[in-house]
């Protein structure tokens, strides 16, 4: 499929940050492309330069953040430096870690219908996306709630309503799953599954939860000083554990399990998921 | 038996008189041990680790530090026994620079003025913040500024330490440098109480586990006891580690279901597959 969302030899660095202080160089040549409807999670380090890569897909670098930008970012064939930040907004849809950052109104109701309302649209339009939006992200019952009183979870869920109302092209996800807990990652990852299959959205997940990322990406790509330093499948990507682990990363744990069965020779495997490496170990236990 | 570090006797909070927080939970940590606190958000945990360190009072029910009742003592006072890592670090940092984000903590707790100075160089050489010392915390990236609430914490020395999802942002060595640390002071007799949702850590590290659902104190035990029940988890919405859930899977062919790491998985399967195999 052809690429969708294209990094080329992207650089970036801010403002010294005091007198006498050198400028920091958070990205240092950055090239990778994303297909659409594809998902590619973004492993790397911290302080590797991921927010800022994401900062760089729905245009806020270069137009509002000050610093130094060189290279091209193209979303479905336009550069990020012909569109507004606003046009942009229509196309990429950004979620932080978090949620609480981004709320301005005071139910969830109008949290989702904000952006939308700022596109123009008609009341009807609006209504119709607003509901569909709250569906998907199931949290149609929380539609007079403040958002600030909900937990972790359903801010993040809320969060994520908005920004698919706006109906985004490309969806930018930037550790959306770091505050909450396994019933809340699972719940929003189920909700972004969900709404790949109904709008064939391209995805660019950013997440230290390694052994959360087979259940939705694609491929993987891994940011390191600034560059990319890993691309690839999934089962490629970790089977780099040794160059991971340097990086400071850690593959998915039944990952790990099948290296330590490569490492005696007792069976190649190269397992992502739990029920994968239990059919295949119970087979040799004879069941 | 081993001396209780914290102890919860019959313990309730309620927010603004309305959303209760906590139910009638009672504990006994002991001294020198590492438990880790686990439950949904939501479930209570903060508010359980701010009634240890005082910040909250409970409005029914007793919490004894080393034995002694912490009713009528202020804060500060409950600090140099408890020590305190908020779970965001810009909720605990507001001093101007890194030194004097550290040296704050030593002031209040009444460090004398060498003793503070020895304090203070010797955190920011542990913690590698020396080159960081007169910079704003602000400005630096979010793994500096947790190292440096980290390096506060630490500075104090209190033999108590509760950490609210410390690794939570981390990559994976920046975490194993921060548990390694926590370790050390496990090794010398501190006791450590850990909030997290990272089960694989949890398995790797903690000694017991307090899982909290609604309020109430759903189970308390080893962390091989705890992490093998996952129906009990699973009330929690907790789920166990990859393998220990692996494990769990395998039971019907011998697996016992309580793997807690990787080499643990390997060496009871190894094991199994020798004996079924006759080698």
């Amino acid at each position: 499929m052809a690429p969708f969302v294209v990094l080329d030899d992207v650089h970036v660095s801010y403002p010294s940050p005091g007198p006498g202080l050198e400028a920091p160089r958070i990205l240092r040549g950055v090239s990778l492309s994303v297909a659409e409807g594809e998902c590619l999670a973004l492993l790397g380090p911290t302080g590797a330069g991921k927010s800022t890569l994401c900062l760089c897909l729905n245009g806020l670098i270069p137009h509002l953040v000050d610093g130094t930008f060189r290279g091209g970012v193209h979303i479905a064939g336009h550069s990020t430096r012909e569109w507004t930040p606003g046009e942009l907004s229509q196309t990429v849809g950004l979620v932080f870690q978090d949620a609480e950052s981004q709320f301005v109104s005071m139910t969830v109701e109008d949290e989702v219908a904000f952006g939308l309302e700022s596109l123009g649209l008609p009341p009807d339009e609006i209504e119709g996306r607003l509901a569909e939006a709250l569906e998907v992200m199931e949290v149609g019952g929380l539609r007079s709630r403040s958002p600030l009183e909900l937990s972790g979870g359903q801010k993040q869920r809320v969060a994520l309503a908005a920004v698919m109302a706006m109906r985004p092209r490309v969806l930018v996800l930037d550790e959306p799953t770091t505050n909450l807990d396994p019933v809340g990652k699972a719940a929003l990852l189920r909700a972004v599954s969900r709404l790949r299959v109904a709008w064939g959205t391209t995805i660019v997940w950013v997440t230290q939860d390694v052994d959360w990322v087979p259940h939705l990406a694609d491929r993987v790509a891994v940011l390191w000083e600034g560059q990319i330093a890993l691309e690839g499948g999934l089962r490629e990507v970790f089977d780099q554990g040794a160059l991971l682990r340097r990086m400071g990363l850690r593959v998915p744990q039944v990952r790990e399990l099948a290296a330590r069965f490569g490492s005696t020779g007792l069976g190649g495997y190269a397992w992502l998921g739990v029920d994968e490496a239990a059919e295949a170990l119970r087979g040799r236990l004879g069941g | 038996m081993a001396e209780c570090a914290i102890e919860l006797e019959k313990c309730s909070y309620t927010y603004d008189g309305q959303v209760r927080a906590l139910r009638n939970v009672s504990c006994t940590i002991e001294a020198g041990s590492w438990v880790a606190l686990v439950g949904q958000n939501g479930s209570g945990k903060s508010t359980l680790a701010k009634l240890c360190n005082g910040l909250l009072r409970p409005q029914e029910g007793r919490v004894r530090i080393n034995g002694a009742d912490i009713r009528d003592r202020p804060v500060g006072s409950v600090a140099r026994e408890v020590g305190y890592l908020f779970q965001n670090p810009d909720h605990q940092i507001f001093a101007p620079t890194v030194r004097e984000e550290i040296a704050f903590g030593l002031r209040n707790l009444g460090f004398p003025g060498e003793e503070r100075e020895q304090r203070l160089r010797s955190t920011l050489e542990a913690f590698d913040l020396t080159a960081y010392a007169d910079r704003p915390p602000a400005v630096l990236g979010f793994g500096l500024r947790r190292q440096v609430t980290v390096a506060s914490l630490f500075a104090c020395g209190s033999p108590i330490l509760i950490l609210d999802e410390a690794t939570q942002g981390l990559d994976w060595q920046r975490s194993q440098g921060l548990l390694d640390r926590l370790q050390e002071r496990q090794d010398v007799g501190h006791t450590i109480l850990f909030i997290t949702h990272d089960m694989r850590l949890v398995a790797e590290r903690a000694n017991r586990v307090m899982v909290l659902h609604q309020g109430e104190l759903l189970a308390e035990g080893p962390v091989r006891k705890i992490l093998s029940r996952p129906h009990l988890l699973a009330r929690a919405s907790v789920s166990p580690p990859p393998v220990t859930h692996l494990s769990q899977l395998l039971r019907p062919w011998g697996m016992k279901g309580d793997s807690l790491t990787v080499e643990d998985f390997y060496l009871e399967y190894v094991a199994l597959l020798a004996e079924r195999e006759g080698v």
